[in-house]
């Protein structure tokens, strides 16, 4: 059972009470984009094997949306962190590095 | 390749079964192929199959990072059917049931296909009102499917519930020639045709780069060595992503983890397959006798082929509710696929952008049933060079274009 600390309320959250909301830091665009802009946002996904990070919701909480940094290879939780940023804070990154050495922050569009 | 009959069957047994042969060869890497396909899972050994028997293309590499069909061939809960609402679904899904009538004898090998007849239950006044329409839908596609109701449900299949206190049954949809096939059986089948045709199975090859010059792909890095193409197909379900982030481009897919599990085998209890959409469970009893339950995906990214523990039992209690004799059964074990879920749940068989590069991917939770259909259409489209009808509709260009094949409406979870 994925387990992960909310930010927002510091509780220790089990998957069953969070809901998953996607991936982060995804730039958005709005109604004068173009085309592939709207592609992009909506649908193109980093959706890698390895770090990732994403949206999540403690639904059955506090109720407040957070970021999280994961391994999607391994289940391992680097971390999580607020919400209100637009890219991972270095703290997480510098765990991050800490257990994947050699990692780069991709700079998602 | 020497033929499977009865007659070979009482041969063997003759001369105490020495003289069977390996159902495919064991290949070494050549320099270059004129088409290299990843993945040998069931929708590259298909693809692989119609290019050479449809197209005269043989001299064909599939590569397999693992072994063959270990990844979610080898892991579905089998059931074919192909009572989907939107057009371009219902024609390369009703191809697909179509070449699974006849795959044994084409094939020369048994993959057990066993047309029992798919219902999917209609448990709410929502449901039953899409299942209807869909009926009609299946009707101008040609496609077999009625709509039923409880009693005829309960004649079907006598174990079920009808009156469950959250979710009655009020009807379903029934697909007569819909039913299951023997998973392993289709990919053993197709490799040991495509070993026939002197392609290259290889296994344990996992590709860890895509070489490519003036936006045409020349070739793969594995590691087995360097390999050349002259064309490559990406056919890698959960790990599309991984493998078009190493070809230069993205695509609108996440991979999660979807699970299945199989009961403690008893005796014939149910002879058709049951799909339950509004409690996320499906359902058949194996030929051992194992009820084979499947359930809906885990809501977040994930490539370790294991799901999340809740989601057995979430899966399990809800269809207690409409099976209650299934509550006294003990489940014998579960495992995970990674399956790859695309913006509108409708596959994706397209053209990228590498001019001789094709992907087929985005089956999402449904890819099984479509084995032979998806083969067909993505040989078709490596062979011509452009998707033939079968495959026009899945191309990448649907997301910039808004052309969806909104089947995620259409089939509600299980897929």
């Amino acid at each position: 059972m994925l387990i992960l600390t909310c930010p927002c309320c510091d509780v220790d959250a089990e998957e069953t009470e969070l809901h998953a909301g996607g991936e982060a830091h995804l730039t958005r665009f709005g109604p004068d984009s173009s085309a592939e802009d709207f592609e992009t946002y909506l649908f193109q996904r980093e959706n890698p094997r390895g770090v990732h990070f994403e949206r999540w919701r403690h639904v059955y909480g506090c109720g407040k949306w957070f970021h999280a940094a994961r391994c999607t290879a391994t289940l391992e939780v680097f971390g999580t962190y607020s919400a209100r940023t637009t890219e991972p804070p270095q703290d997480i990154r510098d765990r991050i590095t800490a257990r994947r050495p050699g990692w780069s922050w991709k700079e998602h569009s | 390749m020497k033929r499977y009959s009865a007659f070979a069957i009482a041969r063997e047994a003759l001369r105490n079964h020495t003289g069977w042969e390996r159902a495919w060869r064991r290949a070494t890497p050549k320099k270059k192929y004129d088409v290299i396909i990843v993945g040998a899972g069931g929708h590259g050994l298909a693809t692989a199959y119609y290019l050479g028997k449809r197209h005269g293309i043989r001299n064909v590499a599939i590569l397999e990072k693992g072994w063959l069909g270990g990844g979610n061939t080898g892991r579905n809960t089998t059931i074919i059917r192909s009572n989907y609402l939107q057009d371009p679904s219902a024609a390369i899904y009703e191809k697909s049931r179509s070449l699974y009538e006849t795959m044994s004898q084409d094939l020369n090998y048994n993959v057990m296909f066993s047309p029992r007849g798919v219902m999917m239950l209609a448990q709410t006044h929502h449901e039953v009102r899409g299942y209807l329409r869909t009926a009609q839908a299946n009707a101008l596609q040609g496609v077999d499917t009625q709509f039923i109701g409880p009693d005829r449900v309960k004649e079907l299949c006598p174990i079920i519930r009808l009156d469950g206190p959250r979710f009655p049954v009020l009807g379903a949809l029934y697909q007569p020639r819909g039913g299951t096939a023997r998973h392993d059986a289709v990919a053993w089948g197709y490799a040991r045709a495509c070993s026939d045709m002197g392609m290259d199975i290889l296994q344990q090859c996992e590709v860890t780069g895509v070489r490519s010059a003036d936006g045409k792909v020349t070739g793969v890095a594995t590691t087995l060595g360097d390999i050349d193409c002259g064309k490559l197909a990406i056919v890698v379900a959960g790990n599309s992503g991984v493998l078009a982030d190493m070809a230069g481009f993205r695509l609108p897919i996440e991979s999660v983890a979807l699970q299945a599990l199989v009961s403690e085998p008893i005796k014939p209890a149910m002879d058709v397959v049951i799909m339950a959409n509004t409690v996320h469970g499906y359902m058949s009893q194996s030929d051992k006798g194992e009820m084979v339950i499947g359930g809906g995906t885990d809501g977040y990214n994930n490539y370790t082929q294991r799901g999340s523990f809740h989601h057995i039992e979430e899966t399990v209690r809800s269809l207690i509710e409409t099976f209650p004799m299934l509550s006294r059964l003990k489940m014998l074990r579960q495992w995970g696929g990674i399956v790859d879920i695309t913006g509108d749940r409708s596959p994706i068989i397209s053209k990228t952008p590498l001019g001789n590069c094709f992907i087929n991917c985005g089956w999402g939770t449904g890819g099984f049933k479509a084995i032979p259909g998806s083969g067909w259409a993505t040989a078709e489209m490596i062979a011509q060079g452009t998707p033939g009808p079968l495959a026009a509709a899945f191309g990448l260009e649907r997301f910039r274009e808004g052309r969806f094949i909104d089947e995620s409406v259409a089939a509600g979870v299980a897929h």
